[in-house]
C-alpha cells in the first residue's frame, strides 16, 4: 500500500487530473506539493537500492506475464532521482513564467503532471511491452506540451513534426517487441535476457535493429535530429526545459538499458562504433549549428543536439571491452546524463529569464545583462561550465570518466571527439557571454524579475557544479546491485 | 575535522568566502567590500604564517576529500607548496591595496573584485594541490576566474584579448586533461611525492611515459608562456593594471611555471626524466623562450607589452632552473620562482601608475617621468635592475646559482643563454631608466589624472605597494643567506628532490 | 506456412507501407492514415507471430488492445494538432522545412 515505486507514479497522475480539473491557477501549488513527496519517494528507493534491494512491485497484485511489474535497479533509481530533481526547481520556475504569460500555461501543470507519471513508469518498467506504453504516453505529453505553449503556427509545425517523428520512433519499437514476443514468447526483461545470447535469430537481430533505430528516432540522434531544434527552441522556456533535460533522457535511458540488459550478446563492434560515430558527427555537428545561431533559445537547443552526442559515445566503450572500462564508461555517461540534465534546464530557465527581462533573446542584442540581470548570467555561466566539462563541474567528472574508459580501451579517436567537443562547447558559451558582458544598448529595456524566475535556475546551475565535488553516491547507484 | 585536516580548507576560504559575499554586494557598498577584501587577505596572510611555522616543526596539514571513489582531492601544505603560497598570499595583499587605488571610480568593481578572489583561491588551490587531479581541478578553475578579469572593460578589444586567452589556455586545459587522465591509468593514483612516483612503471611503458610528459609541459606550458604557447599573454595586457600584476606576477604564469616544477620533481622525479632524455628538450625549449621574449620586448614601445614579453622570457629561467640536471640549478630555478614574482609585480604596480596617474602608456612618454613620480621611478629602477641581474638585487641571485647549476650540469651553452639575456634585459630596461631619470620632461601629459599632493606624487594606496615589493626585491638579496629567504627555501626543497644525488 | 505466419507477413507488409507513407505522403491527413496503417501493420505481426501451438494466447491479443488504444489517443492528438495549423494556415501540409536561424 505503501509503496514508494507505486505511488510515485500514481502521484503524478493524480495531481496532474486535479490541476486539469481545477485549473491553471492552482496548477502549481499542486505540481509542487506532489513533486516534494515524489522527490522524497526518489530519494527512498534511491536509499534502498543503494543498500543491495532491488525493489519490484506487481501492479494490483497481477504477477507477469498478464499483470505488469515494475523494478526499481540502480539505473532506474537515478534516472528516478534526476527527474524529480530537476522538475521541483522548474516548477517553481514554471509557476513564475506563467504568471507572466498566463496564456502559454493553460495546460501546462496537466501535461506535465501526465508527462512525469510517464517518464516515472517508463523508468521502472520491467518489460518491454509496458516499456512501449509509456514511451508512447511520454512522447505524446511531450508533444501536448510543445503545442499548447503558444506560438502560433510555428509552434504547431514544431509539434507536428515531432509527433510524426516520435510516432514513426515507437512504431518501430513495437515491430520490435513484437518479433521479440514471436520468437520467445514472454516480453519480460529478466525473462528475456537469458535467452538472448549470439546464436539469435535473424528476427531478433531485426528486432534489436528495430527498437535501436526507433528510439534514436526519439533521441534525435544525428541523422534523426530534425525535430529537435524547433521543438525545444521553439516552446516556451519551462517546457524547453522539461525536454531537453529529461524527456530526450528517457528515450536514450532505453537505449542504454536494451543494448546493456537484453542486446549484450548480439553487440557487434561495428554497430557500436557505428553509434559512437553519429555521437561524435553530433557533437560536431550540434556545436558547429549552435555557433552559428543567432537565437539564445535556439542555440541552447542545438547544444542539446550537441550533447547527446555524448552519450552514444557508451556503446563503443562497453562493447567487449575490459570490466573495468565498461563500469567506468557507464558510470560517465549517468553522470553526463544528470549533468547535462541539471545545466541544461538551468540554461533554458536562464534564456527564460532573458527573455522575460528583455522581450527577445537575440544573442547580438544581450549586452547589458552583466550588469542587469547578473544572477541570471551567473546560472548560464555556471550550466556552461558543467556541458564543458571544466571543473569543479558535474560534467568534468562525466568526461575524466569516460576519457578513463576511452584510454583503458584504447579508443583514442574517443578522446579526440570529446576534447574537441568541450572546446566547441565553450566556444558557443562564450559566445553567450562575451556579448552579455558588453554594454547595454539604448533602445533595451530590463524588467525587473521576481525571484523565483532567476533563483531555480541559479539552484539547478549549483546543482550540477556541487555534483561535481561529491559524486561517489550517485556513481554507486549508477552501477547498484 | 582536525585542526591539521582543516587549516588547508581555511586557506582556501580566506579568499573564496569573501569573494562570494562581494558578488553579491550592490556596487556603492565600497567600504564594506574594502573591507572583506583586505580582512581576507589578512587573514590569508595570518593563515598561512602558522602553516609556515608547523611546517617547520614537521606538522602535516592536509585535507582529502573523494570525488569519486578512487578520485581523491588532496591539498596539501608540503614545502613546494608553502614557497608558492606564500608567494601568492603576500603579493595579493599588495595588490588588492593597490586595486583598490586603481580601480576607484571604475564601474563593476564588485564583480572585479568577485572574481579576483576566485582568482587568488584558484591560485592557493593550485599551489597546495597534493595530486595531479587536485592540480588540474583548480588549474582550471583558474582559467576560468581569470577570463573576467581579462574582458573586465568590456570593450572590443578586451573581449579579443579574451578570446585569445580562452582558446589558448582551454586548448592546453584539454592537452593536459589527456595526459592526467592518461598518467592515472597507468598509475592509478599519481600523488606529488619527492622524487615522484613514475619510476616504479615497468620499462616498457616508457614510451607512453615521454609522450606523457609531452602532453603534460605542453598543457601547463600554455599558462607558462612556453614559445610557441606564449600568443595569449602580450594581448592580454589589455586587462587592468592590477590584472596584468596578478596575472604576471602571481597567478597565472607562475601556476604554468608551478606546474612544470612538480610535474618534473614530484610525478615524474628529476631523475627519472634525465633517465628519458626529457630534460634536454625542455632545456631548450626553455632557452629559446628566454631569447624570444627578450628579443621581441626590445621592439616594444607599450610598456606593458614590454612587460609582458620580458615576463615570457623570465618565467622561463625558472624551467630552466627546472630543466638543468642538479640541485644548485634547481635552487636557482626555485628561488627564481618567488624573486621574478616579486620583481615583476613591481614594474607592472609602476607601469600601472604611470598609466593612471600621468597617462603615460609607451615608453617614448616617458621621458622625466622621474622628476614627477621618483618614489615610483625607484622602485620601477630596482625593479629593472633586478631583471637585468644586478647584484644586491634578488634577480642576481637566482641568476648566479642558474649558471652555477648550469656549469655544475655541464651545460655550458646555458651559460650563455643566460648572458645575453642579461645583456638583452639590459638593452631595453636600461634606456627606459635613462629617460625616466636624465630627460627633460615634457611640458604636459598625456592625460594628467592625479595631481600631486604635497609630497605624495599620487595616490597613496598606488605608491604604497610598488615600495613596499621594491624594497623586498633587494631584502631577499641581502638576506639571502638567512634561513628565512626565498633562497634557503629553494635550497630546502632541491636537497629533497633529488633521491640519489650524492654532493 | 501456418495462418499466423501469413497475418505476420502481412502486417510486416501494412507496417513498411505505413512507414513509406508517413514519411514520403505530404499530407496531413494522409501521414495520420499511413501511421494507423503502420500500427495496424505492427499488431499482425504481433498477433500473427504470437500464435503458439495453434491455441490462442492471451498475452498478445492483450498487448494488441492497449496498443489499439494507444493508437487512438495519438490519431486524435494528431488530428487535433491539424485541424489547428488548419485553422491559422489554411493547408493541411507541413512547410518545407525553413532554413535555420
Amino acid at each position: 500500500m505503501t509503496d514508494p515505486v507505486a505511488w510515485i507514479v500514481l502521484l503524478p497522475l493524480f495531481w496532474a487530473t486535479l490541476a486539469f480539473v481545477i485549473g491553471p491557477e492552482h496548477g502549481g501549488r499542486l505540481a509542487f506539493a506532489g513533486l516534494a513527496v515524489q522527490l522524497a519517494l526518489a530519494l527512498t528507493v534511491a536509499q534502498d537500492v543503494s543498500g543491495g534491494a532491488v525493489r519490484v512491485h506487481s501492479v494490483g497484485g497481477w504477477d507477469a506475464p498478464l499483470g505488469i511489474e515494475l523494478l526499481a535497479d540502480g539505473l532506474a533509481a537515478a534516472m528516478l532521482l534526476l527527474t524529480q530533481t530537476v522538475a521541483l526547481p522548474l516548477a517553481l520556475y514554471a509557476r513564475a513564467y506563467f504568471r507572466v504569460h498566463p496564456e502559454c500555461g493553460r495546460y501546462f501543470w496537466p501535461l506535465t503532471g501526465f508527462l512525469l507519471a510517464a517518464m516515472n513508469a517508463m523508468f521502472l518498467s520491467a518489460d518491454v511491452f509496458n516499456i512501449y506504453v509509456t514511451l508512447e504516453l511520454v512522447g505524446l505529453a511531450a508533444v501536448g506540451l510543445v503545442a499548447s505553449g503558444g506560438g502560433g503556427a510555428p509552434a504547431i509545425v514544431a509539434a507536428l513534426r515531432y509527433l510524426f517523428a516520435t510516432l514513426l520512433g515507437s512504431g518501430a519499437y513495437l515491430l520490435g517487441v513484437a518479433l521479440l514476443y514471436g520468437t520467445y514468447g514472454s516480453v519480460s526483461l529478466s525473462v528475456l535476457a537469458p535467452l538472448v545470447n549470439e546464436n539469435a535469430p535473424a528476427a531478433v537481430l531485426l528486432a534489436a535493429g528495430l527498437m535501436l533505430t526507433g528510439l534514436m528516432l526519439k533521441t534525435a540522434l544525428v541523422p534523426f535530429q530534425f525535430w529537435l531544434p524547433p521543438a525545444h527552441g521553439g516552446a516556451p522556456a519551462p517546457v524547453s526545459a522539461l525536454l531537453s533535460a529529461l524527456v530526450i533522457k528517457a528515450s536514450f535511458y532505453l537505449i542504454m538499458r536494451l543494448w546493456l540488459t537484453l542486446y549484450m550478446p548480439l553487440t557487434v563492434p561495428a554497430a557500436a562504433q557505428l553509434l559512437g560515430m553519429l555521437g561524435g558527427a553530433a557533437i560536431l555537428w550540434g556545436s558547429f549549428m549552435a555557433l552559428r545561431q543567432a537565437h539564445l533559445k535556439m542555440l541552447v537547443a542545438y547544444s542539446t543536439v550537441a550533447q547527446i552526442g555524448y552519450l552514444f559515445l557508451l556503446f563503443p566503450l562497453v562493447t567487449q571491452t575490459p570490466p573495468e572500462t565498461v563500469q567506468s564508461a557507464t558510470q560517465g555517461v549517468v553522470m553526463q546524463i544528470f549533468a547535462h540534465g541539471l545545466a541544461k534546464a538551468a540554461m533554458f530557465a536562464a534564456a527564460g529569464a532573458v527573455i522575460l527581462s528583455t522581450g527577445h533573446d537575440e544573442i547580438a542584442h544581450l549586452g547589458g545583462i552583466s550588469s542587469r540581470l547578473p544572477l541570471t548570467l551567473f546560472t548560464f555561466s555556471m550550466a556552461g561550465v558543467t556541458l564543458m566539462g571544466l571543473p569543479p563541474s558535474s560534467g568534468f567528472l562525466a568526461k575524466w570518466l569516460l576519457i578513463d574508459a576511452a584510454i583503458s580501451s584504447r579508443q583514442w579517436g574517443l578522446i579526440l571527439v570529446m576534447i574537441v567537443g568541450g572546446l566547441l562547447t565553450a566556444a558557443y558559451v562564450f559566445k553567450v557571454l562575451r556579448h552579455a558582458f558588453l554594454k547595454a544598448e539604448q533602445s533595451t529595456t530590463f524588467r525587473r524579475l521576481p525571484r523565483m524566475l532567476e533563483w531555480p535556475a541559479f539552484i539547478l546551475a549549483l546543482a550540477s557544479l556541487l555534483l561535481g565535488l561529491r559524486a561517489g553516491d550517485l556513481v554507486n547507484l549508477a552501477v547498484a546491485p | 575535522m582536525t585542526w591539521n585536516q582543516a587549516l588547508p580548507l581555511l586557506v582556501l576560504a580566506s579568499s573564496l568566502v569573501p569573494g562570494l559575499i562581494i558578488f553579491a554586494l550592490p556596487e556603492r557598498r565600497r567600504i564594506m567590500r574594502t573591507t572583506l577584501n583586505l580582512v581576507g587577505a589578512s587573514v590569508k596572510l595570518l593563515l598561512i604564517g602558522f602553516m609556515l611555522w608547523g611546517v617547520t616543526r614537521d606538522e602535516q596539514y592536509e585535507f582529502r576529500h573523494a570525488v569519486l571513489p578512487g578520485l581523491e582531492l588532496v591539498l596539501h601544505a608540503d614545502a613546494l607548496a608553502m614557497l608558492f603560497v606564500t608567494l601568492s598570499a603576500a603579493l595579493w595583499f599588495l595588490t588588492t591595496v593597490y586595486a583598490v587605488g586603481y580601480l576607484e571610480g571604475s564601474p563593476n568593481r564588485s564583480r572585479f573584485f568577485g572574481f579576483f578572489s576566485l582568482c587568488v583561491t584558484a591560485t592557493v588551490g593550485v599551489a597546495m594541490a597534493g595530486n595531479l587531479f587536485t592540480f588540474f581541478f583548480f588549474y582550471e578553475l583558474l582559467t576560468l576566474s581569470t577570463y573576467p578579469l581579462v574582458v573586465h572593460r568590456g570593450t572590443e578589444k578586451s573581449l579579443r584579448a579574451g578570446n585569445v586567452y580562452l582558446a589558448y589556455t582551454l586548448a592546453g586545459g584539454a592537452v593536459l586533461l589527456t595526459g592526467v587522465v592518461w598518467l592515472y591509468g597507468l598509475l592509478g593514483r599519481v600523488e606529488f611525492v619527492p622524487g615522484g612516483s613514475v619510476s616504479q612503471l615497468a620499462p616498457e611503458y616508457a614510451n607512453q611515459l615521454r609522450v606523457i610528459f609531452l602532453l603534460l609541459i605542453a598543457g601547463v606550458g600554455v599558462k607558462a608562456a612556453l614559445v610557441p604557447l606564449h600568443g595569449w599573454l602580450p594581448q592580454a595586457m589589455v586587462a587592468p593594471a592590477p590584472v596584468s600584476a596578478l596575472l604576471h606576477a602571481v597567478a597565472v604564469v607562475k601556476a604554468g611555471a608551478f606546474g612544470i616544477v612538480r610535474v618534473v620533481y614530484e610525478v615524474y622525479g628529476v631523475e627519472f626524466t634525465q633517465s628519458l632524455d626529457l630534460l634536454t628538450p625542455l632545456a631548450i625549449m626553455a632557452s629559446i623562450t628566454i631569447i624570444w621574449g627578450s628579443l621581441r620586448a626590445l621592439w616594444q614601445d607599450d610598456l606593458k607589452r614590454r612587460l609582458a614579453y620580458s615576463t615570457i622570457s623570465q618565467v622561463s629561467y625558472i624551467v630552466l632552473g627546472v630543466a638543468l640536471y642538479g640541485p644548485i640549478g634547481t635552487v636557482g630555478g626555485l628561488a627564481h620562482l618567488v624573486h621574478q614574482g616579486i620583481m615583476k609585480i613591481t614594474l607592472f604596480f609602476c607601469a600601472g601608475n604611470y598609466a593612471e596617474t600621468l597617462g603615460v602608456h609607451n615608453v617614448s612618454e616617458m621621458n622625466g617621468v622621474g622628476r614627477r613620480m621618483p618614489a615610483t621611478t625607484l622602485a620601477f629602477s630596482i625593479g629593472a635592475l633586478g631583471m637585468i641581474g644586478v647584484p644586491l638585487t634578488a634577480g642576481y641571485v637566482s641568476k648566479h646559482h642558474l649558471a652555477e647549476g648550469a656549469y655544475a650540469a655541464g651545460a655550458e651553452w646555458a651559460i650563455w643563454v643566460l648572458t645575453a639575456s642579461s645583456l638583452l634585459n639590459a638593452a631595453y630596461f636600461l634606456p627606459i631608466l635613462y629617460r625616466a631619470w636624465f630627460m627633460r620632461t615634457p611640458e604636459t601629459w598625456p592625460h594628467e589624472h592625479v595631481e600631486r599632493r604635497g609630497r605624495l606624487e599620487t595616490n597613496a594606496l598606488l605608491l604604497g605597494p610598488p615600495l613596499v615589493s621594491g624594497a623586498m626585491i633587494v631584502i631577499a638579496a641581502v638576506f639571502a643567506d638567512s634561513s628565512w629567504s626565498p633562497l634557503a627555501w629553494a635550497k630546502l626543497i632541491a636537497a629533497r628532490e633529488y633521491l640519489r644525488w650524492e654532493n | 506456412m501456418s495462418t499466423g505466419m501469413i497475418f505476420a507477413l502481412a502486417g510486416a507488409a501494412l507496417f513498411v507501407t505505413g512507414v513509406a507513407g508517413l514519411v514520403l505522403q505530404e499530407h496531413l491527413l494522409r501521414k495520420i492514415l499511413a501511421f494507423n496503417v503502420m500500427g495496424s501493420g505492427a499488431f499482425l505481426v504481433l498477433v500473427g507471430l504470437g500464435q503458439r501451438s495453434g491455441t490462442p494466447d492471451p498475452v498478445p491479443q492483450a498487448m494488441v488492445l492497449t496498443g489499439i488504444v494507444v493508437s487512438v489517443a495519438a490519431t486524435a492528438l494528431a488530428l487535433a494538432l491539424a485541424r489547428q495549423l488548419f485553422n491559422l494556415t489554411g493547408g493541411m501540409r507541413l512547410p518545407r522545412k525553413a532554413p535555420d536561424d
